[in-house]
């Protein structure tokens, strides 16, 4: 009998509780955000497609051809050719593709990498029709791209 | 004007229509205004803003939502009953409908006066379990006859706590008509206040009757996908919503009619009641029921099927049969 | 996917004819992902339970075995999304174990960092998961904006908030600075100081507490016959921890507790994880009052796989992770085999909740604390 009562009471009580926390929360500030209309500042180490870096002084990509990015992607969503120029020494940048509906993220490209030449990007917002908008060819966007 | 006047006057069928349709208006507006409230105020209480599309903060969005829901397809499935399927919904709006009918929301404003006004409101209030048991039969889904068994059950057993614990009203005021009952607590007395007991428990059946959280096992979201309404769409969906918005509005201007004073203005003060003024008092008391059940339905979990019945059988009709007995007791002795 | 058959493809007994068999299909709200589980119902009462699975089967092992090795980092973090770091650590430990390689103290106490968060946050996930099975919507959203401080942090530094991929074979793949060791000192104080308002809203309330107390009790010999580990285990009452009994990287410097429950009900499980937030709140202070400098990544050549086999255990959110790689003198795996948590969780579930109603099976279930694609890998 006792038990009957005392659980009408802590139950009572607890429910009152839960109702106050709820309460405080009606009357906090909210905590989202209305994308796309405002948007969160992106963390510079988050991970999008990666992209050759332009270098600063010669306004040119850092590449140097050794397909090391191509061995190591586990994906196989990178393709690097390159061929031999006469006057110029080492290998010529040709074609640099990433088809990023491949790639997992991994960020193992970035890291075999010796010369920096290829780094993510801050691109999230990437939502297209078909799978075409997402082979990027590297090498057209780093050298069309002065703004970056 | 005067014609028009002389019209309404002469002929019962004009008012009859009038108030028909005042009725509808009245019970579809209920369901914009609180399906809109229902989303803001879960929305801030989880901290994030609820509607803000369409409008200033969301207010068309429950417009919108029914135009929708109009636009589309009336599905049934291929080994429904047809004539009960379709049936269910309006089974379930139609009583609704008529309860409205009855509640006065002040002291001239109102469609029917009946000497038995509180026994019809609880009969139309019992009936949305015909529905459900309807709609979740006829549409030949395992989920959607597990709600409707539950909700069998789940209502017949929550008839007995409201009907006990308004009986202690009836008891101190002697009649079932709502506007002697409201004129009974004019003055500082309101009834919760002498029968808090009575309001608690009312209130708590009142949300088990109209199957909202924590006792909305009927349509359990997360146990049995959407419960006795899993197989309706469009506006068939859009009626159940608009019947459930409108049996929380039943039970809670019961619950202001005869626990809280109805259209009386705070503290008794003659200076703020009237017959346009009574409209506005009694409003504000109904919502601010409402939004306490809001309230609730966004806290607690769900209670478990057995739970729900020991929760009703053991505790509410208890202490409701000794209020009754304590109520008459005293009515019999002062 | 060919035919997933269930054994109850007709009822079992002749002369229960009014039982029948009813599908919580592959998309339902409260299976945690892609399973199936055909019941055999009696009325409201589950008299057979059949767990189908396969739906998100999506051949991890498989790839493990077409590409070398150092490409399986991105796999790892895929398994089990939830709590993804203890996946890419039990792998990088493996390899290191079989190679032999050191990995330098800084790495060793970032990662463990990096693991205690993220149990923090898998824990966040899948008690909100329980609660909104249960019928309550608001405390998931609370414990997701919790997780948010949490997912930031670890942005910053390994640049996914999901599926990490961070740690390397010889050390992690980027070294935490002070703006990170700010961010998680300030978490700590705040994740700290939600955990009265968890109690008040979710742990005291009768309704949850009658839902989940003596639901789902599991005793110890059953547990221990299933091969059930974490706090599924822990909640019966035996304090079986990896990081204890079997210690790993650092975690014999740190002093933390491991939590147990008593009756091994759904309630019990669910006070496990949520004072072990709390023990794992201590462990991050710790290691970011002890954390060395040097290095973060050692220095390796590279490694064939020698013949032969080599497993590494660690404790996941979830329960004991193994990783078992037979080698074969190539750099590309000739085996590798994943045991997780889950999988020998959801087999309990079968004999415990034979018999019990549907909304004492969800609740079962939700205590378990599955997640589908980890079973199916």
């Amino acid at each position: 009998m006792n038990h009957y009562f005392s659980e009408i009471f802590t139950g009572g009580k607890s429910l009152l509780d839960g109702l106050v926390v709820t309460f405080k929360a009606l009357i906090s500030p909210v905590v989202t955000v209305q994308y796309p209309r405002e948007k969160i500042d992106i963390s510079p180490n988050m991970r999008g497609h990666i992209d050759l870096v332009k270098d600063l002084e010669t306004g040119q990509h850092r590449c140097i051809v050794c397909g090391l990015c191509m061995k190591n992607c586990p994906c196989g969503a990178i393709v690097v050719k390159g061929e031999k120029q006469e006057g110029v020494k080492g290998k010529v940048l040709t074609i640099f593709n990433l088809d990023f509906s491949k790639c997992s993220l991994c960020g193992l490209c970035v890291e075999s990498c010796k010369k920096s030449a290829i780094d993510f990007s801050d691109e999230y917002e990437l939502a297209a029709f078909s799978r075409e908008a997402f082979h990027f060819d590297l090498l057209k966007r780093v050298q069309q791209d002065d703004t970056k | 004007m005067d014609f028009i006047v002389d019209i309404i006057a002469k002929y019962s069928l004009v008012r009859m229509l009038i108030s028909f349709l005042l009725i509808i208006a009245i019970v579809m507006l209920n369901a914009i205004v609180m399906g809109y409230l229902e989303r803001k105020i879960c929305g801030r209480i989880q901290r994030r803003w609820g509607p803000m599309e369409v409008g200033f903060h969301g207010w068309m969005q429950m417009f919108l939502d029914g135009v929708k829901l109009l636009a589309k397809q009336l599905i049934v499935p291929r080994e429904a009953n047809p004539f009960l399927f379709r049936m269910a919904p309006l089974l379930c709006f139609t009583p609704v409908a008529m309860a409205f009918a009855v509640i006065p929301f002040s002291e001239s404003f109102y469609a029917m006066d009946l000497n038995i006004g509180l026994i019809y409101l609880l009969a139309m209030g019992s009936l949305n379990v015909f529905s459900i048991l309807i709609a979740g039969w006829s549409s030949n889904n395992k989920y959607s006859l597990f709600g409707a068994l539950r909700s069998v059950a789940q209502n017949v057993a929550y008839e007995i706590p409201i009907l006990l614990s308004l009986l202690a009203v009836v008891l101190v005021t002697t009649s079932f008509n709502f506007k002697e009952i409201v004129d009974y607590q004019s003055g500082l007395l309101s009834f919760w206040m002498c029968q808090p007991v009575a309001f608690i428990i009312f209130l708590i059946a009142g949300c088990a009757e109209t199957n909202r959280l924590p006792f909305d096992l009927p349509e359990a979201e997360s146990e049995l996908t959407a419960g006795y309404f899993t197989e309706y769409g469009g506006f068939s969906f859009g009626l159940f919503a608009i019947a459930e918005y409108g049996n929380l509005f039943i039970m809670s201007s019961v619950a202001t009619i005869m626990f809280l004073g109805g259209w009386n203005g705070p503290f008794g003060l003659d200076f703020y009641s009237g017959p346009i003024l009574g409209v506005f008092w009694f409003l504000l008391k109904v919502f601010i029921l409402m939004l306490i059940m809001i309230w609730v339905r966004w806290t607690y979990p769900r209670v478990r099927f057995d739970q729900l019945m020991n929760l009703s059988w053991k505790y509410l009709i208890p202490f409701s049969l000794i209020n009754l007995l304590i109520t008459a007791f005293i009515v019999k002795i002062i | 996917m060919g035919t997933l058959t269930t054994r109850f493809s007709t009822i079992q007994d002749p002369d229960e004819k009014h039982r029948f068999l009813l599908n919580m299909g592959p998309q339902h709200p409260c299976t945690h992902g892609v399973l199936r589980i055909v019941l055999e119902m009696d009325g409201e009462y589950a008299m057979g339970i059949d767990p189908i699975l396969g739906y998100g089967h999506r051949m991890h092992e498989k790839m493990a075995e077409c590409r070398p090795w150092s490409g399986f980092y991105p796999n790892t973090g895929r398994i089990d999304y939830g709590g993804a770091i203890p996946y890419n650590h039990g792998y990088c430990a493996l390899i290191e174990r079989m190679a032999g390689i050191e990995v330098p103290e800084r790495a060793e106490y970032i990662r463990v960092i990096t693991v205690e968060l993220n149990r923090i946050s898998s824990h966040f996930l899948g008690v909100g998961a329980y609660v909104i099975d249960l019928g309550a919507f608001t405390p998931i959203l609370y414990m997701f904006d919790d997780r948010e401080d949490i997912l930031d942090a670890l942005e910053d530094i390994t640049g996914s908030r999901l599926t990490y991929c961070h740690h390397r074979v010889g050390g992690v793949s980027k070294d935490i600075d002070d703006v990170f060791i700010r961010r998680t000192r300030a978490l700590i104080k705040t994740i700290r100081s939600r955990f009265d308002m968890y109690d008040r809203l979710v742990t005291g309330n009768i309704i949850f507490q009658k839902r989940t107390k003596d639901v789902g009790i599991i005793p110890v010999e059953m547990a221990r016959r299933y091969g059930a580990t974490g706090p599924v285990l822990r909640g019966s009452g035996i304090g079986f921890d990896i990081r204890k009994n079997e210690p790993y990287s650092v975690y014999p410097e740190f002093d933390f507790d491991i939590p147990t429950g008593e009756n091994g009900d759904a309630f019990d499980r669910y006070m496990v994880r949520m004072l072990e937030l709390e023990q794992s709140l201590r462990i991050i202070e710790q290691a970011l009052d002890k954390l060395p400098d040097g290095p973060v990544m050692a220095k390796v050549k590279r490694i064939k796989l020698q013949p032969g086999d080599c497993s590494f255990s660690v404790e996941a959110a979830r329960g004991m992770l193994t990783y078992y790689l037979v080698g074969d003198g190539t750099n590309v795996p000739y085996k590798l085999k994943i045991r997780v948590p889950s999988y020998s969780n959801l087999s309990l579930l079968e004999e415990l909740c034979k018999g019990s109603l549907i909304a004492d099976l969800v609740s079962a279930m939700g205590s378990l604390d599955l997640i589908i694609p980890e079973i199916d890998r």
